[in-house]
C-alpha cells in the first residue's frame, strides 16, 4: 500500500516508519506545521522536523511538510482559548486528532492518492469475522492512546494504521536503536504542544484572555477565600485555591465563570450518581440504550464500569466529577475495545 | 524520466562555462589572493580579472564592484551599512524578499504599500519620502528590479527619479537578485547607488553574489576583519566562486536578448496551456513580468497538494516561500498584493532559465492538467 505517515519527529513515528517498510508499504513521511508560535519539543517546533526529516532519510523514505496551521488555529487553539474563557476544559490533543490529523490529513493523503494514513499512537486497529473495524488499546498499557484517537469512525479505521500499537515502549526504543535513528533516546512529549513548560497554561491564556478573579465559596455558600482567575481552576483541584492548610482536604467541585465563583466541599461532595455527555461518536454502531460499557475520562485515567443511557452515563457506584470539556470515551466491558467517546458537559 | 525543472527563480543550473572557469580554483590555483608570493599572485588577478567583467556587464567602475557570498547578504549589508549618518530612516515596499523586509524591519524601517500588480505604490513612496516633522529623515530606499514571486518589474526610472527629487540625501538600493537575466543591468546601475546580485540566479555557484557601490557612498562593512574588499567585505575572497560568478554573468550577459525572447515564447506557451485548463488566473499581466517567472492561482486547489504531485510527475515547481521548518507559509507579496488568500491558497510558480525547453513546459501543462482536475474532485471522507 502506498502509506502517508504522519512524524512528530519523535521514536514512535520513526519506528512506525520503519515498521511499515519492513512490511513493504510504500512510505512517504509527513510532519505537520501546526503552530507558529512558542513551543519546547511542540510537535511544529524546527527541531523536531529536522528530527523526522532526519529520520526519513536514514529510512530512505521522502518527507513531506504540511502547513495546516489554519485548520490548527481554528478547530484548536481558538477552541481552547475560547472553552477556559468559558469555564471548560478541553483536550486540545483529542481535537487535533479529530480535525486536523484524522481529518485534514486524510482528506489531503486521499487526494494524493495515499491508500492509508498512518501514525505512532499506540493503538490497535482490528478486524471482526464480520469484517467491521475495531479500535483496540496499545499492547503496551501504560502508554496505550486509544483515548485520544476515540473518534475515528469506521470510514477512517478502515484506512489507519498504528504499527507500533501491537509493540510496547520497549521494544519501539530497541528497533530505534538498532536502526540506529537519532530518535531512539529521544523523550516522550508529555504536554500540550503550544504551551511552553516556562509560560504554561496561564501565561498562554493570559496572553489572550482577561482573566477575572473569583471568589471561593463552600458548599454552603460561605466566602472562604479568593482566585487570582476563574479561567484556570479546574474540578476536581485541591492545590491553588488559595485556602489555608490544615483541616479535611478540600477540592474545587464547581466552577462558574460567569459568577466568578468556585465552590469547595469535600472529597464526598465532589460525587455524582451520573455525567451528561454531548457529541458523540461511534466507532461502529450507536450503542444500544442501557449498554454496559467501562468509562475513561482522561488519558490515562482507570476505566469505571456504568451504563450509557441516551446523554447520559450513570454510574456503577458514584464517581468523582469530570470538568466539563473533557473527552470521556466508552470502552467494552473487558476494558480493550473502544466502542465510542462523547464530551463531558456541565 | 529527467525532471521538468521550471524553478529557476530558486536556482538555475550552473552554466558550464562558469564550472569549468570554478574548477582550477578548487584544485591547483588553491591560493589566498592576499598572499605575498607568485602563487597568491594568480589568485589575485584571477580575481581583479573578474571584477572587471563584471563591473563591464554592470556598466560601473572595478572599484565599485564588492564580491559577496550571495544575494541576502548584499541586501544586508546595503540596508544595514549604507548611507550612515544621513539620516534615519530606511523605505521599502512590502512585497520586498525578506532578505530586505526583515533587515528592513530590523532597523525600524518603513515599509510602503504595493499596488494589485505589485509595483510599489508611487504615491505612498512620495509620502513616506516626504520630510517628517519630528525632523527625521530618510537615509535609505529599497526598492527590488524583479519581483521574486511574481515577476513584476519596477520602473526603476521613475523610482529613482521620485527618490532623487523627494529625498536627495538618500541612497537607493535595488534587490535585481531576479533581474540579471532578463534585464540590462547598465539600464539600472546609474539609477541607484547600490544594487546586489546572487550568482546562482544567473548559472554561477550558491554562495557568492556581487553588490555594486556607487562611488562616494558610505558603506560599513557587515562583518569586521581582514579589510577585504576595500574595507567593505571582510573575509577570504571565494575565488573560485568569484571567477564563475563573473563568467555566469558575462555569459547570462551576452545571451540576454536571444534568451528573452525564447523564454517569452515558452512562458506564452505554458500560460495559454494553463488558461485552457480554467479556473486559472494569471497574477500579474504579461507584459508587466520578467520572461522568466509565470505565477497563477488555480481556484479549488492547494499549493502544497498540486506540488506534491507536480513532484510525483517529476516537475520542480514552487509557490510562495518555505519557513525554516519547509512548511509553505502564506505569501506576504500575494496578501501586499491584495490577492484574496482563498485564491493566494492556489499560487503556483513556474520559473524558467537558460536549460528550460518546449518539452519542459509541455510536460509541466500535461502534469499540471492531471493533478488540478485530480484535486478538484469532491474527497469522500466525512465524519
Amino acid at each position: 500500500m502506498k502509506v502517508l505517515l504522519a512524524m512528530s519527529g519523535g521514536v514512535d513515528s520513526s519506528v512506525a516508519g520503519a515498521l511499515l517498510q519492513r512490511d513493504g508499504h510504500h512510505v512517504v513521511g509527513v510532519t505537520l506545521k501546526l503552530w507558529g508560535g512558542d513551543s519546547d519539543t511542540g510537535c511544529c517546533s524546527v527541531s523536531d522536523v529536522d528530527d523526522a526529516r532526519r529520520v526519513a532519510q536514514q529510512l530512505d523514505i521522502d518527507h513531506l511538510v504540511f502547513n495546516f496551521g489554519d485548520d490548527f488555529r481554528t478547530h484548536v487553539v481558538d477552541p481552547y482559548v475560547a472553552d477556559h474563557a468559558a469555564g471548560v476544559t478541553p483536550n486540545p490533543c483529542v481535537e487535533c486528532n479529530r480535525h486536523v490529523k484524522f481529518d485534514r490529513l486524510y482528506r489531503r493523503a486521499e487526494q494524493l492518492g495515499f491508500d492509508a494514513v498512518a501514525t505512532g499512537h499506540h493503538a490497535r486497529v482490528g478486524r471482526t469475522s464480520a469484517g467491521r473495524y475495531t479500535l483496540e488499546r496499545g499492547a503496551d498499557a501504560a502508554k496505550d492512546q486509544s483515548y485520544v484517537v476515540h473518534m475515528l469512525s469506521q470510514t477512517d479505521l478502515a484506512r489507519t494504521l498504528f504499527p507500533v500499537g501491537s509493540i510496547d515502549k520497549a521494544e519501539v526504543r530497541r528497533v530505534a536503536a538498532e536502526l540506529g535513528l537519532r530518535t531512539a533516546a529521544k523523550p516522550d512529549s508529555q504536554d500540550v504542544c503550544f504551551i511552553t513548560s516556562t509560560g504554561g497554561r496561564e501565561t498562554f491564556l493570559g496572553d489572550r484572555i482577561g482573566f477575572r478573579p473569583g471568589r471561593v465559596l463552600d458548599t454552603d455558600g460561605a466566602e472562604v477565600g479568593s482566585v487570582p482567575a476563574v479561567e484556570l481552576v479546574t474540578i476536581g483541584q485541591r492545590r491553588g485555591i488559595g485556602l489555608p492548610g490544615g483541616g479535611p482536604k478540600r477540592y474545587v467541585v464547581d466552577v462558574d465563570v460567569p459568577a466568578a465563583t468556585v465552590v469547595v466541599g469535600t472529597d464526598a461532595d465532589l460525587l455524582d450518581t451520573t455525567l451528561d455527555v454531548g457529541a458523540l461518536t461511534w466507532t461502529d454502531t450507536p450503542l444500544a440504550d442501557g449498554a454496559a460499557v467501562r468509562v475513561q475520562c482522561s488519558a490515562h485515567g482507570a476505566t469505571r464500569p456504568a451504563v450509557l443511557r441516551g446523554h447520559v452515563v450513570e454510574w456503577d457506584t458514584p464517581e468523582r466529577r469530570v470538568a466539563p470539556g473533557q473527552s470521556v470515551v466508552f470502552y467494552d466491558p473487558t476494558d480493550t475495545r473502544v466502542l465510542g467517546g462523547a464530551t463531558a458537559l456541565r | 524520466m529527467s525532471l521538468a525543472y521550471l524553478d529557476h527563480a530558486a536556482t538555475s543550473p550552473m552554466r558550464p562555462g562558469a564550472v569549468a572557469a570554478m574548477l582550477p580554483f578548487l584544485t591547483e590555483r588553491y591560493a589566498n589572493p592576499e598572499g605575498s608570493h607568485r602563487f597568491a599572485r594568480d589568485a589575485r588577478r584571477a580575481v581583479d580579472e573578474a571584477r572587471d567583467q563584471v563591473a563591464d556587464v554592470l556598466g560601473v567602475a572595478p572599484g565599485e564592484v564588492v564580491f559577496t557570498g550571495g544575494g541576502t547578504e548584499g541586501d544586508n549589508t546595503a540596508i544595514a551599512g549604507a548611507g550612515l549618518g544621513r539620516g534615519t530612516v530606511v523605505v521599502t515596499p512590502a512585497a520586498e524578499h525578506h532578505a530586505v523586509l526583515d533587515a528592513v524591519q530590523r532597523t525600524e524601517g518603513r515599509v510602503v504599500p504595493v499596488t494589485a500588480t505589485g509595483h510599489v505604490d508611487l504615491d505612498a513612496l512620495a509620502d513616506a519620502l516626504a520630510p517628517r516633522p519630528s525632523g527625521e529623515l530618510v537615509r535609505l530606499v529599497s526598492v527590488m528590479a524583479v519581483n521574486n514571486e511574481v515577476g513584476t518589474m519596477t520602473d526603476l526610472a521613475a523610482v529613482s527619479a521620485l527618490v532623487r527629487r523627494l529625498a536627495p540625501q538618500a541612497v537607493l538600493h535595488t534587490d535585481a537578485v531576479q533581474a540579471a537575466c532578463w534585464i540590462d543591468l547598465r539600464a539600472l546601475t546609474p539609477l541607484v547607488d547600490l544594487l546586489s546580485l546572487s550568482a546562482h540566479k544567473f548559472g554561477g555557484p550558491k554562495g557568492a553574489g556581487v553588490l555594486t557601490v556607487r562611488s562616494g557612498t558610505p558603506l560599513r562593512a557587515l562583518l569586521a576583519g581582514g579589510g577585504q574588499e576595500r574595507e567593505r567585505r571582510s573575509g577570504t575572497h571565494n575565488v573560485g566562486g568569484i571567477v564563475a560568478t563573473a563568467t555566469a554573468l558575462a555569459e547570462a550577459d551576452a545571451a540576454r536578448p536571444v534568451e528573452c525572447a525564447r523564454v517569452a515564447q515558452l512562458k506564452d506557451r505554458l500560460l495559454d496551456g494553463l488558461t485552457a485548463l480554467g479556473g486559472v488566473t494569471e497574477t500579474v499581466p504579461r507584459p508587466a513580468a520578467v520572461p522568466g517567472i509565470a505565477h497563477v492561482c488555480f481556484d479549488g486547489v492547494e499549493s502544497e497538494a498540486l506540488l506534491y504531485l507536480l513532484d510525483e510527475a517529476d516537475v520542480c515547481a514552487s509557490a510562495a516561500s518555505a519557513c525554516a521548518s519547509g512548511a509553505m507559509e502564506p505569501s506576504h507579496v500575494l496578501a501586499a498584493m491584495g490577492v484574496p488568500a482563498a485564491r493566494a491558497a492556489g499560487a503556483l510558480r513556474l520559473s524558467f532559465g537558460h536549460t528550460s525547453a518546449e518539452g519542459d513546459v509541455d510536460r509541466t501543462l500535461d502534469a499540471i492538467a492531471d493533478a488540478v482536475s485530480r484535486l478538484r474532485r469532491p474527497v469522500g471522507v466525512s465524519r
